[in-house]
Parts: C-alpha cells; structure tokens; sequence
C-alpha cells in the first residue's frame, strides 16, 4: 500500500515518513514523528497579527513597501537567518542580498560553519545516514547529544535499524560511542562506551586517541585511563564502517579544526571513518551549500557591487558588534534571544524587519513584522538534510499566510 | 522495585514445595518474572502469622493503574518519541523488518507491539510481546534502549 508520507521539518533529520492526520487545514494527529516534529506541526506558535509596521496592522503591500524602503535606505543592510527557509527562499535571498549590496550571514558562523565548510571542500570523508543505517558498525556522537537534539537519529538511522549490511541487529553488530564532558541521555545509550572527558579536554584526547591509534601510550594531562583510551582506539581500529558525529560541543572546544583533520587522517589510515556535522536546523546546511555555490563562502560575506567580501567581520556577531550595519531583515531566526546581550542591544538601535511565522523577542522590537507561512508545513519546497541529501516536500495543510519565498519576491520587487 | 532475595525473605522459607516450585526461592524468582502470583503460595495467602508478609507481596505485585496485561507502563510524561524502543523491540522487527525494524514509518501496523502517536509510544498488540503468556521471557529491549527510562514493566 503506497502512503502518503510527509516530511518533518522539526529537525536537521528531515524525516520523510510522518504520516498526518488532518481536518480544515488544523493537524489532529501525527504518526512516527518525535515530539519535537509533533510540536513543529502541531503547536508552532503564531503570531496573532499577519502584517505590522511599528506595532499598528497594516496590509501586506504596506508592510512589503516599508520594508523594501528600509533596505534601499539603508548603506549596509544585514540579512540574517534563514536556517528553515527552503532552499527557494535561500536562492532568493542570496539575490536580494546581492542587489542591496548586504551583509548576508546566518546562525553557523557561531557554530559549525568551519567544519560544514570543510566538508562541503571535501576536505573530509563524509557519507550519507543512508550508509549508515546500511553499513556502519561504529558510531561515535561527540559533543552532541542526539537524543535531544535530533530524537529519531538513533532509531532511524544510526544506532538500531536494520540495514542491508546489518541484518541482525545493533546488539550483535554495531557499537555507539559518546565522548561528552557530561553523561547526555545519548551517553546513557552507549553504556559502557560513554567517555566523560573535562570541558575544554577535547582536543588533549584527540591526542591522546591518535597515540592509542599508533601504537603509543596515550597520555592526557587530567591522567585519563590509558587503558580505556586504548581500548577505544582498538574498537576504531577494527572498525569496517565507522561515522563521527560532530556537535557543537567539540566544536566550541576546539581552538581550531587541525586535530580533527589529523584524527580523521590517521582514522582513514587505520581503518574507515566518515564525519558529519549535527546540524541542528532543517536547512542551515541548504543555506551554507547555495551560498557556497554562489560566491565560495557558507557565511560571513558581504556583497559590494557585484564582488564578494568574506571574514568574520561580515558575521553577525561582528557586524553588529562593530555597529557596520544599520539595518537588518531577519527571516526565520531570532537574534535578539540568541545572541550574547552585549551585542544583540546594537540591534536595537537600527531598523529591524521580521519574517517569521511567530512571535518572537526580535519580532516584538522590529519595525516591520511579517507573518508567513511555516516551511514544511504550510508550505513547500525543498532542504537539504545534515549529510547533504536534498529533501523534497510538499505543504501539509493549507494557509492564507504568504510564504517566505513569495514575500521575499515582493520586496524585491518593490525596491 | 524489589529483587528476588528481599521477597525470599518475606516468604514462609519452608520450602513446602505447594506452589509447584522446588524451593521458596525458585518461587520468588517466578514471582518476579511475573510467572506466578503470591495468591500461589498456599501458607502464605492462608496461614494468619503470615498475613503481615502476604498483604506486603501483594501490594508490591498489585496490577498498576495504567499497566497493560503484560505489565508494560509507558510514563507519558517522560516519552520523547524518539522510537529507540519501537526500532529495537524483537517482535516488531519480526513482524515489520522493512518498516519499523529498518527505523521507517510502520508498513504493517497489524502485529506491532509499540508505535509511536502524537509523539508518544503507544502500546498494542500486546500478545506478541515477549513478555506475555506462558512462553513468556523477560525481554528487556524496550528498557534498555531508550535514554529517559519511559517504558517499565510492573
Ligand atoms: S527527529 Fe527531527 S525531523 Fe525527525 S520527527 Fe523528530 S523533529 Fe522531525
Ligand atoms: S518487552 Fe520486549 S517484546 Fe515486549 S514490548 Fe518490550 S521490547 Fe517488545
Ligand atoms: S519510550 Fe523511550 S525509547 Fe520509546 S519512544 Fe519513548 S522515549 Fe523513546
């Protein structure tokens, strides 16, 4: 029996076999889904205004025209988020970024955009979750903690299903692996195999696990056992299909990549390892892939008539920070919350517009608020899933709030 | 919950052999496993020094509010959804390899023992679980695979 399976956009898992129940555009029931992707469909919070301009309803051609008139008034616009737009969303906005000469970046400079980035230059091995469920045998999630973040991936994916080259079952023939400094409910899976490492101790135990993986004894200065350090390297050793999970966690603890790119190194001398990034948001990776395709960077860049400038400076921590852009249209994300408070103030400070399907701490301060349809549920298009796979999907219910994509378009249209 | 050794200690310790079991403690494991009921040890529902010690047992086996006739509790408020228990349950894998056994939506719901709604595992089909009827064993695959201990058997 052929199902109608839809897609969750909950998560950077993108899963594509939610089945929904429906009745007058309202979603009743949702099966398979975790309850992140059931909250996503269900209870997405909405804002009760469709269209405002400084805090008075306002219709939507109004709002477009408010908001194109800022951008085109302003000398260094900043777009920023995009993170759950589709990819449509995103190629417009790399357009609109062009033409008003914008700063454009989004949530991955400030988490895995260096190591997305890598991947993306094939600078190292990666492999899809597909490959995974059919093949790997050693799964490490380090600094992440999945089962919070993306629930289904263990179950889906990585961990328990059975898969064409693993018929009998994740007992017998697969081992996951945690290495946190805390024991996550992940960690908790892995049961003997959670390593608890001290903050800031990651990159001493990549050290120490490449002198495991040599044949050396390997040394840490908070005087991890070296036998149990041992022990993992000789698991990778042996391992025919083996998958590194990088959350923010190692990120964040890393002064820069080069001991990853050694681990990996000496891993793929070893034996056979691929690495994907947790990408949290169902299409940070989309955003970081069509802006690569456009102008060679994932983030952090500026346009000025027609050439491209890259750097941190283009960020929008530094942006704003340094107070270089005095304006902002924010789809989808919301700075003022998630940004450190010293730096997110200055945002208060230039015209904000917000594209968002809720209400949120930056749609409350902007000057512009436009409601719009939720990606993946209300609307379609497609992402790209956090090994890369692209993902189509269609709207699950129907709405009269426009989509990013078409509001976008307008404001383009009316600059 | 309470081991083996601790209801031992609260049975006759005669060894009387009328539960059907060689010794009170082969019947103190059966009555963890679920097998027997403390109603099956004659002294200890009949004899008055022991009434103390059987109205103890029997709280402790009492059918809880919500348990399933396999004794399965799901703890609502605890389950994420995130199916670890669905994908690893043996029954399930048997019964829907290519849906729920390889980590996909459910092709066969008919014979599935847990699924998840809104969310939430939900428990059917509960004579396919390996912990119900005579043949019974005690599965713990829904235990130990999932990360916040939302599944218990009582
Ligand atoms: S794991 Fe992510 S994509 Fe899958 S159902 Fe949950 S929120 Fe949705
Ligand atoms: S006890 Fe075993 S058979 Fe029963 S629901 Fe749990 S995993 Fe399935
Ligand atoms: S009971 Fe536990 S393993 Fe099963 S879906 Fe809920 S949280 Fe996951």
């Amino acid at each position: 029996m052929e199902k109608n399976y839809h897609v969750c956009t909950g998560c950077g898992l993108l899963c594509d076999d939610i089945e929904v129940e429906s009745e007058k555009n309202i979603v009743n029931k949702v099966y398979t889904a975790c309850r992140v992707g059931v909250a996503h469909m269900k209870e997405a919070r909405r804002a009760e205004a469709d269209f405002l301009v400084d805090n008075k309803p306002v219709d939507e051609d109004t709002a477009t025209r408010e908001a194109a008139s800022i951008l085109k008034n302003a000398r260094n616009p900043l777009i920023f988020g995009l993170g759950t737009s589709t990819n449509e969303t995103q190629k417009i906005a790399i357009e609109l970024a062009k033409k008003i000469n914008a700063t454009l970046d989004d949530t991955s400079s400030f988490c895995l955009g260096p190591l997305v980035e890598a991947l993306i230059q094939d600078k190292l091995k990666t492999c899809t979750l597909d490959d995974i469920r059919n093949k790997a045998d050693v799964i490490i999630y380090w600094g992440t903690d999945p089962s919070d973040s993306h629930p289904r991936q263990l179950s889906k994916h990585t961990y328990f299903p059975r898969g064409s080259e693993k018929q009998r079952g994740w007992e017998e023939e697969r081992t996951a692996i945690a290495i946190d400094v805390r024991k996550s409910h992940t960690a908790k899976i892995c049961g003997n195999y959670f390593f608890q490492i001290p903050p800031k101790g990651d990159a001493e135990f990549i050290d120490a696990l490449i002198a495991g993986l040599s044949g050396k004894l390997p040394k840490t200065s908070y005087n991890y056992p070296p036998k149990k350090l041992l022990e993992l390297a000789n698991i990778l050793k042996g391992a025919k299909f083996g998958v590194i999970f990088v959350g923010r966690g190692l990120i964040y603890s890393l002064e820069n990549l080069e001991p990853l790119f050694k681990l990996m190194k000496i891993l793929n001398e070893k034996s056979n390892f691929h690495l994907i990034p947790m990408v949290g948001n169902c299409n940070t990776m989309g955003f970081n892939k069509n802006l690569f395709a456009e102008t060679g960077y994932v983030n952090s860049i500026k346009f000025e008539n027609g050439t491209v400038k890259h750097g941190p400076e283009y960020s929008v921590v530094e942006s704003l920070k340094a107070k270089t852009v005095d304006a902002a249209l924010v789809i989808g994300s919301d700075p003022l919350l998630i940004l450190p408070g010293s730096i997110a103030k200055n945002m208060l400070e230039i015209p904000v517009i917000s594209v968002d399907h809720c209400e949120t701490l930056t749609s409350k301060h902007s000057k512009v608020y436009i409601n719009t349809a939720i990606s993946g549920v209300e609307a379609g298009g497609s992402a790209i899933r956090m090994d890369g796979v692209k993902v189509s999907f269609e709207p699950v219910i129907e709405t009269n709030h426009p989509s990013e994509e078409v509001i976008l378009k307008k404001i383009m249209e009316a600059l | 919950m309470t081991n083996a050794m601790e209801l031992y200690q609260m049975l006759p310790k005669t060894n009387c052999k009328k539960c059907g079991k060689t010794s009170c403690m082969a019947f103190a494991v059966a009555l963890m496993a679920h097998e027997l009921t403390p109603e099956d040890c004659p002294p200890l529902k009949d004899e008055p020094k022991y009434k103390e010690n059987y109205e103890k047992i029997s709280e402790i086996f009492k059918p809880s509010e919500g348990a399933t006739e396999t004794g399965l509790i799901v703890h609502e408020d605890l389950c994420f959804g995130c199916g670890n228990c669905v994908v690893a349950c043996p029954p399930n894998v048997a019964n829907d390899p290519y849906g729920v056994g390889s980590g996909n939506a459910p092709r066969n719901v008919n014979k599935l023992v847990l699924t998840v709604e809104n969310g939430i595992v939900k428990a059917q089909n509960l004579g396919e679980c390996r912990r119900f009827g005579k043949n019974k064993i005690l599965c713990n695959g829904c235990i130990v695979t999932c990360p916040v201990e939302a599944i218990e058997f009582v």
